[in-house]
Order: C-alpha cells, then structure tokens, then sequence
C-alpha cells in the first residue's frame, strides 16, 4: 500500500510542474505587453523599460519561468498589480472563506444526496425512485448562480428571512456567520448533491446485488439493518472518494456563488481581479486551486485505499 | 437497434423535443421573435409580463422575450462550437495516445492531467480573461478547457477498441497504422464521443451562461441569457421577472441536453442497465 501511495505522490511532481507550465503561458495569451498595461495612460518608455527589466521581462521565455517557478516555490505568488499586495497574503485572507463556504455546502450535499440515493435505490422504479432522479437531474441541470437569486427572491426579498448577501466570519458572531453563509452553501451543495445521489443510488444498486447482501437477508437481519449495515457500507466506499473530488469542484463553484452573494471570498477574488485586470492575482489563483485540487485528489485516492477492506493489505 | 431503445425512453424523447424547439427557435430567431431584441424604449421601462410583452420589459424597455429568443441563439451557438473545439482536439489526440501509446501516451496524457489539475470553470474564467471578454473568447476558453476531458473518453474507447480482433486482423494484413486508426479505430470509437458531446454541450451552455454572467461572454447589447441574469440583480426587487426567464431558459436548454445524453448512453452501452 505505501509503494503505491508513494508512487501516487511522485506522479503528482511531474503534473503539477506541468501546471506551473500552463499558468505561466497564460499571461502570454493576453494581447499586450504586460509592462505597457502596468505603466498607465501615459506610456513613458523608461517606466516600461524599467517594469520590463523589474518584472524579468526582458530576458527569454525560460529565464522568465524559472525565475517565476523560484519565487512561485519559495512561497513568493508575485504582487497584486491592483491592490499592491503579495499574491499569497490575499489567498490566505479569502481562501478560509470559501473553505467555510465548501464545508458547509460539502455537509448539506452529503446530508441531501446520500439518503435520496439509498431511497431510490432500495425503492428502485417506484415513485420516490423516479422523484428522486428526476430531482438530481434537475440539479444537475440548475446553473448554481440562477439558484441563488431566484433562492435570495423568495426566501430574502419576499420572506425576509436570511440576509441577502454579505458575510460575517465565524469568529465574530457565529450565528451571524451561518445567517449569511447558509444560502450560498446550499446552492453551491446542491449540484455536488445530485452527484452524490446518482453516484449513491449506482453503488447501492449494485451492492443490494451482492451475495453478502443475500446472505445477511437470508440470516433474518431487518431489511433497515441490512441496508444501513451491509449494503451502504460497501456502497459508500467509491461514494466517500467521488465526494473528495467534488470538493474540488466547490472551489470552481464558488467563484459564481460568491459572486451572487457578495461573499468576499477566493472565488470573488479571482472575479475581482479578471475586471480589473490583476493578472497575475488571476494567475496565482488558477495556481493555487490546482495545488489544492490535486491534492485532494491524492486525498481521495489514500481515503480509497484505506476504507476499501480489499486494496488495505495490499 | 440503438434507435428503437433511444425512442422507447419517453425522458430521452422528450429531451429531444425541447432540444429540437431550441434549434428552431433560435434558427428562426427573426421570425419568431415579437420585437427587435435590441429596441430600448423609455416608455416600457421594467414593465410586468402582460399580453403584449409575454415575459415583461428590461431596464432598457426591450422585449424580454424577444431578447431570450435571441439568447438562445449566442448559447447554443456557444455549446456547439465550443464542444466542436473540444471534440476537434480532444478526439484526435485522445486516439492518437491510445493508439500510439508509449511516449506519446504518457506526455499527451501528462498534459491532460495537468489541465484537469485546474478545475473547469476556473481555467475558463482565466483563459477567457487572458483572451479578452467575447463570445468568441468565451467559446475558445470553454473549447480548450473542455478539450482534456474529451482525449480522456476517445483514448480509453481507443484502448477499448485496439484490443479487439478486428483491429488486429486489419493490422495482421499489413494495413499501415494509419489506416487501422482512421478506417477501423475512429468509426468505432464514436457512440461514446457522440454521448460525451452531448453532455458536453449541455455543460458548455452552463459555462457560457456562467461567462456571460461574469461580463466574459457575450457582450450588450447583444443578448445573452448569462449577461441578461447579470442584469437582472440589480433589479430582484422591481423587476423579478427579468431574472425568471433566462434562467428558465438556461435550466430548460441544459435539462434538455442532459436528457438526450443520457437517453443516448442507455441507447448505445445497454451494458450500464440504466444505473446511473
């Protein structure tokens, strides 16, 4: 099991230098000379020619990477060119924010999904069967951002009974904080949910198959306690890794839900700064979620591992 | 065969109905729609849906629904051409490292890998942002964003198919590898690449919608579904109906998408049994 972990880990190095590659080729696709850009309206050719020179510019293209690899390594994201601060002092202001958020929305996808998944699954082809997939289907198919401001028109403009945006940490008033993180985190769960349900309802379909599953009816067990102790417990194993990854795409997620809920968080950090033209916090952003994603999936792959019984002495 | 289980699905069926009137819809844009989408007119300014303006008038006094007609046009224009930019790089590539292997494989697949490291929208939001707001930008960022996925499906159907014994006879009788991949790969290879794009394109309208939203896709007064919600938020209270219908209609379209993919999928893999 360590060989293959560890062989695991040595194949994210190679991907996630590829990553570093991608993201600093992004700044060559923008049109212009970033120097130009930085040195304002009135285009001084010695303010351009001395950004150039600060910013490595002037040298060839894998000077330039290496260079910005060294910093990038060395915890240096570069300098917001908007708001004059290091790159890494932004994202560990606002990630904590959206890790909130994708908490919250992780527990209230796992908390809708896998009970609807179980139902329709032991309840297979009935109503609750085809309610169910006909829900998740919908989910599925919501654009998150539509969700949220058609959930801030009834449930804050007409009932009035949530904010309809803004955000208050967790250390200053923790109600306060759910108050205004509990909307967003539902819509941003609720695509993760119909995931998790249809991905629930395929592993207990094919669990309620199984022969250990016959064998614990044939024993006289309740069917509750052959369901809950039996089938989900083998079913949850690639529902547990699937969740994992789809903590990934919280992060993607965010960006939009953040948006409609003037959430000051990771995913209105890179929106903020797409409009007004902060490249590189666009770049370090696109950096760090990569980091994060690939990590998680490394997460997911060691959490396969150990709660699978078969691949644990392996 | 495929067709007959296709039909026999009445969500699937149904699916293709709305897709269909979409197309329509959006092919027949001039025709079907009342008003000129871009006629502002201070005179019907946020006015509720009634029976001269079925969904209501904007901030600018357009026509909403003639401006939905019209949105349909920009998103599935962008689902379309954004999926053909995926599938035209995805696909080859995808066969290409399937049947290549080696170290063509690994390299192709290591680029993949390192591209599905940033997750989907993200990538979307930068590359568009690098290129510059349009949707033309908009529907190159969500094509090569997307493009990864699609080498994914087209190298393991590849593998699928490499291994079969029809492609060993072809290659046994001294077909030159080309030809084996074009010939006898490449047709084979397509039922999963069509469900794929299907689904595909029902994500490509939600990205577009997403760009749009952000002021990365199309840009006004062009109408577009994405910035028409952007709109809308300023106005939740005054005017609810104007963040109503082009999210119904986004919801509507992708719903649509996913139910001919899906139908598609049981159609051409009856192997899934209808699992997932």
């Amino acid at each position: 099991m360590r060989g293959s972990l560890g062989g695991r880990v040595a194949q994210i190095v190679p991907t996630l230098l590829l990553v570093t590659v991608l993201v600093f080729l992004l700044q060559h696709l923008m049109p212009g000379d970033p120097a130009s850009i930085m040195a304002g309206e009135e285009q001084d050719p010695q303010l351009i020619a001395q950004i150039r020179a600060e910013l490595w510019l002037d040298r060839p293209l894998p000077v330039q990477y290496l260079h910005w690899l060294g910093n990038v390594l060395r915890g240096n994201l570069g300098y917001s060119w908007r708001m004059r601060e290091p790159i890494a002092h932004l994202v560990a202001e606002k990630l904590p924010v959206t890790l909130q958020l994708s908490a919250m929305a992780f527990c209230i996808a796992v908390a809708i999904g896998v009970p609807t998944g179980v139902i329709a699954a032991v309840r297979r082809n009935s109503a609750w069967d085809y309610l169910a997939t006909g829900v998740g289907l919908a989910g599925l198919s919501t654009p998150n951002f539509w969700l949220g401001i058609m959930l801030i028109l009834l449930v804050s403009v007409d009932l009035g009974w949530l904010p309809p945006s803004g955000y208050v940490p967790l250390s200053e008033d923790w109600r306060q904080s759910l108050a205004t993180t509990i909307m967003p985190a539902f819509v941003l769960g609720n695509a993760i949910a119909a995931v998790l349900m249809r991905h629930t309802r395929s592993a207990m379909l094919t669990s309620l198959d199984q022969d250990f599953v016959r064998t614990a009816r044939a024993k006289g067990l309740s069917e509750g306690r052959v369901i809950l102790r039996h089938a989900l417990r083998a079913a949850l194993v690639p529902v547990v890794t699937l969740g994992a990854l789809e903590l990934g795409t919280l992060l993607s997620g965010a960006v939009l839900t953040e948006q409609v809920f003037s959430i000051p968080g990771f995913g209105k950090l890179i929106v903020d700064a797409v409009f007004n033209r902060d490249y590189p916090v666009v770049q370090g952003v696109v950096l760090v979620t990569a980091t994060l994603y690939v990590c998680l999936n490394l997460a997911a792959d060691v959490l396969y591992v150990l709660i699978n019984p078969r691949l644990r002495g392996a | 065969m495929a067709r007959r289980r296709f039909l026999q699905r009445p969500s699937a069926v149904g699916g293709l109905v709305v897709v269909v009137g979409f197309v329509a819809v959006a092919a027949l844009a001039p025709l079907v729609a009342p008003d000129d989408p871009s006629a502002t007119s201070w005179s019907l300014i946020r006015k509720a849906p009634s029976l001269l303006h079925w969904m209501g008038t904007d901030e600018n006094g357009r026509d909403v629904l003639s401006r939905v007609i019209w949105g349909a046009r920009a998103s599935l224009l962008a689902g379309v051409v954004s999926v053909l930019i995926a599938g035209g790089v995805g696909v080859p590539a995808g066969v290409l490292a399937g049947f290549a292997g080696g170290r063509t494989d690994a390299v192709l697949s290591r680029v993949v890998d390192a591209m599905l490291a940033c997750p989907f929208l993200i990538l979307a939001i930068a590359l568009a942002a690098f290129l510059g707001p349009s949707l033309q930008n908009a529907m190159i960022a969500i094509g090569v964003t997307a493009a990864p996925i699609f080498m994914r499906v087209a190298r393991a159907a590849t593998l699928d198919v490499a291994a079969s014994d029809y492609v060993e006879a072809a290659r046994a009788v001294g077909n030159p590898s080309w030809r084996v991949a074009l010939r006898h790969v490449v047709p084979n290879i397509a039922p999963p690449v069509l469900v794929h794009a299907t689904l595909a394109i029902a994500m490509a309208i939600i990205a577009e919608a997403s760009l749009s939203f952000l002021g990365l896709g199309q840009q006004p007064p062009a109408p577009s579904w994405g910035s028409m919600l952007n709109a809308a938020q300023r106005f939740l209270t005054q005017a609810p109906w104007l963040a109503v219908f082009p999210g119904a209609a986004i919801f509507l379209a992708v719903l649509a998408f996913n139910l001919v993919g899906d139908g598609l999928r049981d159609a051409l893999d009856p192997r899934d049994g209808g699992r997932s």
